[in-house]
């Protein structure tokens, strides 16, 4: 008895302090994250880890040298057909992203300005597309610019062309085009949801001030929806780089990208190091321009000011 | 905001234009059914200090907007400056506005909103510098060009929106509520300064408020509305002083609503009996409407003094007090009066002890005939 007289007041504080531990906001809160924070880390840190480890091994044959080479990216950066690859999927992706923000625009503006009550009605019929499949809506502009495809039937049956046109698909306009669609909804709502938060009292101020429809566009609209086009853009460009299905289906021999020569690494060639390191590569570049678009914004407002 | 100690008096006279500025002509606002604005014919004059006044949904901010033109009459006219505005967009009209909201471009600075409309003049040497500094000095706020919006308080911003729309020198200045989102004490400086501010300018100012002691602070006239009609158009002492009927009374502070009977009624004048104040010779309203053989007459609360000890007045009229309400510089007395269905309403300043009062006792009241005036109900 005595003992547990003298052992209750110091357990009685543990406890207190546990309690208070439990309750501060730091421990509530990653409490609160750790289910999607475990998630994250398995998921997406874990295997990123993998892939950047296995970029600095080499493969021999069946097995892997785990020793540390820079092999991989000396390939990965030197080889023509690599720094080609990853040049044509730069400038395929920023293509889709400027025609995507382009086309997605006008759409996001009609609906935000001009859509009345029927806003959602607008906006449920731009997700109709993506009740299909990705594969689907692909292999449809394969049916749209093939040999005998829409396209050409339709510019045949109008007396334009003699004989079906080749220069519709398998190359990297066809990847371009078909890209274009397949991410334009993505590029919509974050326009839509940044022109909704456009004050429109603000036009009605510049209006008022003596600007005419375009130039209270370019001077007032435009500029507080711009937070819009830049993720709009950023949305579209950064998945499109690593994009494997479109050029695979729709690409031929002039549109591969990057990540058909990754995922030949990976698989045909199985050169797993190699395909990591070009993985790496990618990654890193896109993470660059990304950072690098954020950072000229920032510094073109500042300046603005 | 510099302190100025010595205020000019609102309704100061001074060199005013007969002029009109803007012209409504039997204007009509429908939106399907429901008419936003009927019928509503003004004139309002150059150089004035005109006011809107009326209670949420009587379409003073609609008339507002198809002066600026953000809105068009169903049917009427309106010209400003002898120039009929039809089919000519906002942006090419003499007239300027001050947003409720005061609308100040979040991604510009406060020069910036300043010289907005000024850019599309490119104006050469420095004129838009000069006139942007100009404008900034009128409203004190020299030496804040560079701030942000963000950046500003309430108070500011309203005056960023006010520079930025005395930089254009409209023909008009439209105010649409400008001052309700400001705390008390700046809207009540913010009036005296807007006063000061249009004398100083001498442009026409079309203010939109659905506060009275606002409007007849500020206004050279107000036209008071109600439910899409122009009830009364006069100025700030005709509207408190002679209202032409209960509504406009009742919208412009307390107002204590007599019973009468009409004994006589020739071209300017009206004899009545009441039962409280006897037998009372009032000028007849413009708009006066013969009720039957009843007519109502009203009494401001301060118009109605108490008679201390053995004081008489040539007009009194005696009762009893049954509530005293204490607002500080002033006391609010309900007092019964004999023959009165209702109870009059009494403000008396403290001057004198009305805040001492017991409730209970029997007082004696002054008035003078001329303050009762009859009004179309």
């Amino acid at each position: 008895m005595t003992v547990a007289a003298e052992g209750s007041p110091p357990l009685r504080m543990t406890r207190a302090r546990r309690n208070a531990l439990l309750q501060s906001e730091p421990v509530q809160g990653f409490a609160l994250i750790s289910p999607t924070f475990l998630y994250a880390l398995i998921l997406l840190v874990l295997p990123i880890l993998v892939v950047i480890a296995h970029s600095f091994w080499t493969q021999h044959y069946l097995t892997i040298d785990r020793t540390f080479t820079l092999e991989n990216y000396r390939i990965a950066l030197t080889e023509p057909i690599y720094r080609d690859l990853l040049w044509r999927s730069l400038y395929i992706s920023l293509t889709v992203s400027l025609f995507t923000v382009l086309l997605a625009y006008p759409i996001a503006y009609f609906i935000s300005f001009h859509g009345g009550r029927h806003k959602s009605l607008w906006l449920f019929l731009i997700t109709i597309p993506f009740w299909t499949s990705y594969l689907l809506r692909v292999m449809s502009w394969k049916v749209i610019l093939g040999y005998n495809g829409v396209l050409n039937s339709g510019l045949m049956g109008l007396g334009i062309i003699d004989e079906p046109s080749t220069a519709l698909l398998y190359n990297s306009s066809a990847v371009i085009i078909t890209l274009t669609h397949a991410w334009a909804a993505f590029a919509i709502l974050p326009i839509f949801v940044s022109l909704e938060k456009v004050d429109r009292t603000l036009v009605e101020a510049a209006t008022d001030l003596g600007d005419g429809p375009l130039r209270s566009f370019l001077r007032v609209t435009l500029p507080l929806s711009a937070p819009g086009v830049i993720s709009a853009a950023l949305i579209v460009m950064i998945p499109t780089v690593g994009d494997y299905v479109t050029p695979k289906l729709v690409g031929g021999k002039d549109g591969v990208m990057i990540a058909n020569a990754i995922q030949a690494q990976f698989g045909k060639a199985a050169n797993w190091p190699l395909g990591a390191a070009l993985s790496v590569t990618t990654m890193l570049i896109v993470s660059l321009i990304a950072g690098a678009t954020v950072l000229i914004i920032r510094t073109l407002q500042r300046m603005a000011r | 905001m510099p302190e100025q100690p010595q205020i000019e008096r609102p309704h100061a006279d001074r060199i005013q234009s007969e002029r009109p500025m803007i012209e409504i002509r039997n204007v009509t606002r429908s939106y399907g059914a429901f008419k936003a604005l009927d019928d509503a014919t003004l004139t309002i004059r150059e150089g004035e200090f005109f006011s809107l006044l009326g209670p949420s949904g009587c379409g003073k901010t609609t008339l507002l907007r198809m002066i600026a033109g953000f809105d068009n009459p169903t049917s009427g006219s309106i010209a400003v400056g002898g120039q009929p505005m039809e089919g000519i967009p906002p942006n090419r009209r003499p007239t300027n506005m001050v947003f409720q909201s005061y609308a100040i471009f979040p991604h510009l600075n406060v020069e910036q909103n300043v010289a907005y409309g000024l850019k599309r003049l490119k104006l050469q040497g420095g004129e838009e510098k000069r006139r942007v500094e100009e404008a900034l000095a009128q409203v004190s706020l020299t030496g804040l060009g560079k701030r942000l919006a963000t950046e500003l308080s309430g108070g500011q911003r309203q005056r960023v929106a006010l520079a930025r729309a005395l930089v254009m020198r409209p023909k008009v200045l439209l105010l649409d509520e400008p001052l309700s989102a400001l705390d008390k004490k700046l809207r009540e400086q913010m009036q005296v300064e807007l006063r000061r501010l249009q004398q100083a300018v001498g442009i026409t100012f079309v203010l939109v408020t659905h506060d009275q002691y606002e409007a007849l602070a500020m206004s050279d006239r107000i036209a008071v509305m109600f439910g899409g009609r122009i009830a009364q158009v006069a100025s700030p002492k005709e509207i408190y002083q002679r209202p032409v009927d209960r509504q406009v009374a009742d919208f412009l502070g307390g107002m204590n609503f007599v019973k009468a009977e009409i004994v006589e009624e020739n071209g300017a004048s009206l004899v009545v009996d009441t039962l409280g104040f006897g037998r009372i010779k009032t000028d007849k309203p413009k708009a006066f409407v013969r009720n039957g053989g009843g007519a109502t007459l009203g009494i401001r609360p301060e118009r109605l003094r108490v008679l201390w000890d053995n004081a008489t007045a040539k007009f009194e009229v005696a009762g009893k007090v049954v509530e005293r309400h204490y607002f500080g510089e002033i006391t609010h007395l309900i007092v019964e009066i004999p023959g009165l269905e209702k109870p009059l309403s009494v403000t008396e300043t403290n001057d004198f002890g009305a805040d001492d009062i017991p409730v209970g006792t029997s007082i004696r009241l002054a008035y003078d005939p001329e303050a009762l005036v009859a009004m179309a109900d």
